[in-house]
């Protein structure tokens, strides 16, 4: 079977009986088989269900007509609940959890016709910028297996890279969708806070947590994240928001104003990442929109709010790892020698690292000097938007201040690990609409993806989709794909 | 101003958070949430004067939800409650953990 254009147009091809949806599972099933081992990017398969789905498609293509994403294979982030499938989060400590239920995303899936294909590579509790992290082990950049695919979605983002699946899923508290998705050479996307409901996701920092999707085009990502999309009772913080309602046949309106926070480019990023984003800044100009500067908060500061404040919530979220009630539990003579032991054995040196920063933030006589400071910080970075979007539409700025880096390269030095982040992290503090999108390569050897992000105002995923869409028209980066040993 | 963190304060911390560490891992958080918090310096160059801590509630860019009503609604199955407890008496409904009180 010749690639389809999108993932859409594989659904079409599937319900006109085109190709059957069994074919189609057994494809990616095929080359995940011939191609994983290096990569890594699923922690665990879930063949019986994918292909009973698919089966059941094929039998009766008629009932799944009208379905979104009938007979489409998607991946899914190993710390998304699917109910009876051991969802590990990257982490020893769940590394036989089989959740009793699904999250609300995965219900939505089902209904929407999809197929699940299996669970992906992350950082523990999504903790990090690079997929090194989890207790499994790394997933590894289809481009370069000698890098990093970025993370925490790390696998979620190769996978799609690969060609495994067209379509997956990933969360991101601060840019673990989009730096990986820029790493990889795809499309993903963060949505508005409270867009897509929480239940079901294992929580890290439950005010920056948002689920979200990848593809390698603009369309699909859209059509994945309206399939996901909407109130559930079930997350508090899941708004009633008006549906995204977009379609790719809408241009960008001419005039479009899309602000650059140019001040904070002049330093630390890489020499073909300014060069590629400078490029698809062209691009956009020549397709109607207007360029401005803007101001926004020094990044710097940005990183220590979110990494105060995410390791702060992280430090509370993750108590109930405490031996108890599931997962792993280290044995003790008294219940708090047990939580201790369980805790210790359960958790790997960055998420230890994180906990402890966090604590630390929260505790007496440091909450003041740091949480509460960050905090206003926070508040700070939300007005400095919202005067941003008083005068532009959209901002703009590059995913990562660089292409992929080498496994191993920073997994002794957090700080640098964390700078990963500067781009991104800000959004996540804001709880903006923001999506990366592939613009382009690094010059040398081996040939890295760039990432262009495109940053909206809440609510307004409509808009940001609109210009991704016009952008990738205009240069057409996700028909490059990497060549797989 | 960051204060320094010694490995005592990393004890008291690991304590809090109920990690176990040896005098090595309590040497090497010390040393990397010090240069963590140097690093978080970065806290001190923005302007905070009148901005307001609560305002950064990332909820409050969403449309208030409704509060639900307040009606019994089904929850988890007792067989589901339990399918991943690493001890539990089933047939009472409990979760089984070491001794709280005493030694």
């Amino acid at each position: 079977m010749s690639a389809p254009e999108s993932a859409v147009a594989l659904r079409d091809r599937i319900l006109s009986g085109d190709v059957s949806a069994a074919e189609v599972c057994r494809d990616a099933f095929a080359r995940i088989d011939a191609h994983d081992a290096g990569i890594h990017a699923f922690q665990s398969l879930m063949r019986e269900r994918a292909m009973a789905r698919a089966d059941a498609i094929d039998r009766d293509p008629a009932q799944f007509t009208g379905r979104a994403l009938a007979g489409v294979p998607v991946a899914i982030k190993d710390n998304i609940a699917t109910r009876g499938h051991v969802t590990t989060a990257g982490s020893n400590v769940l590394a036989t959890f089989a959740p009793p239920y699904d999250a609300h995303v995965i219900e939505r899936l089902d209904a929407a016709g999809a197929v699940l294909m299996g669970k992906t590579t992350l950082d523990e509790f999504a903790m990090g910028s690079s997929t090194e992290h989890s207790a499994f082990g790394p997933a590894r950049n289809p481009w370069s297996l000698e890098h990093t695919p970025g993370g925490s979605s790390g696998g979620s983002a190769a996978a799609v890279a690969a060609g495994f699946a067209p379509l997956a899923l990933g969360s991101d508290t601060g840019g673990s969708i989009r730096q990986p998705a820029a790493l990889c050479g795809i499309a993903g996307m963060k949505p508005t806070y409270g867009r897509v409901s929480r239940y079901g996701l294992f929580a890290f920092a439950s005010s920056l947590d948002q689920i979200g999707p990848f593809a390698r085009r603009v369309r699909d990502a859209a059509a994945l994240l309206e399939a996901i999309a909407g109130r559930d009772a079930r997350d508090a913080t899941s708004a009633d928001a008006p549906p995204i309602a977009w379609t790719p046949e809408t241009p960008m309106p001419a005039g479009t104003r899309i602000g650059v926070p140019r001040a904070e480019l002049a330093t630390g990023v890489d020499g073909d990442v300014l060069a590629a984003f400078d490029a698809a800044l062209a691009v956009l100009r020549d397709r109607g929109a207007v360029i401005v500067d803007v101001a926004l908060p020094s990044a710097d500061a940005a990183i220590a709010a979110y990494y105060l404040i995410a390791t702060a919530e992280a430090s509370s979220n993750l108590a109930r790892y405490d031996g108890v009630r599931y997962g792993a539990r280290a044995g003790a003579g008294t219940l708090d020698a047990m939580y201790t032991r369980t805790r210790t054995a359960g958790f790997g040196d960055e998420v230890k690292r994180r906990i402890m920063l966090g604590t630390y933030a929260l505790s007496a006589g440091y909450c003041d000097a740091f949480y509460l400071k960050a905090m206003k910080v926070r508040a700070a970075i939300r007005q400095a938007f919202a005067r941003a979007f008083a005068s532009v539409d959209l901002i703009a700025m590059p995913t990562s201040p660089t292409p992929a880096f080498r496994i191993g390269e920073r997994a002794g030095d957090p700080v640098q690990m964390y700078r990963a982040d500067v781009f991104t992290v800000s959004v996540n503090l804001a709880g903006l609409p923001a999506i990366s999108v592939p613009c382009g390569f690094s010059r040398g050897a081996p040939r890295l993806p760039i990432g262009l992000q495109l940053i909206g105002k809440a609510w307004d995923e409509a808009g940001v989709l609109t210009a991704a869409e016009t952008y990738e028209q205009a240069a057409p980066w996700w028909r490059d794909a990497p060549v797989l040993s | 101003m960051t204060p320094l963190i010694t490995r005592a304060d990393a004890a008291r911390i690991a304590a809090l958070a109920k990690l176990e560490m040896s005098d090595a891992e309590l040497e090497r958080a010390a040393r990397e949430l010090c240069a963590i918090l140097e690093h978080f310096a970065a806290l001190d160059a923005i302007d905070l004067s009148g901005v307001d801590a609560a305002a950064s509630d990332a909820s409050a860019a969403a449309p208030a939800p409704a509060l639900r009503a307040d009606e019994p609604a089904p929850s988890l199955a007792p067989s589901d409650t339990f399918a991943n407890a690493p001890d539990a008496d089933r047939a009472a409904g409990l979760f089984r953990v070491p001794r709280v009180l005493g030694s």
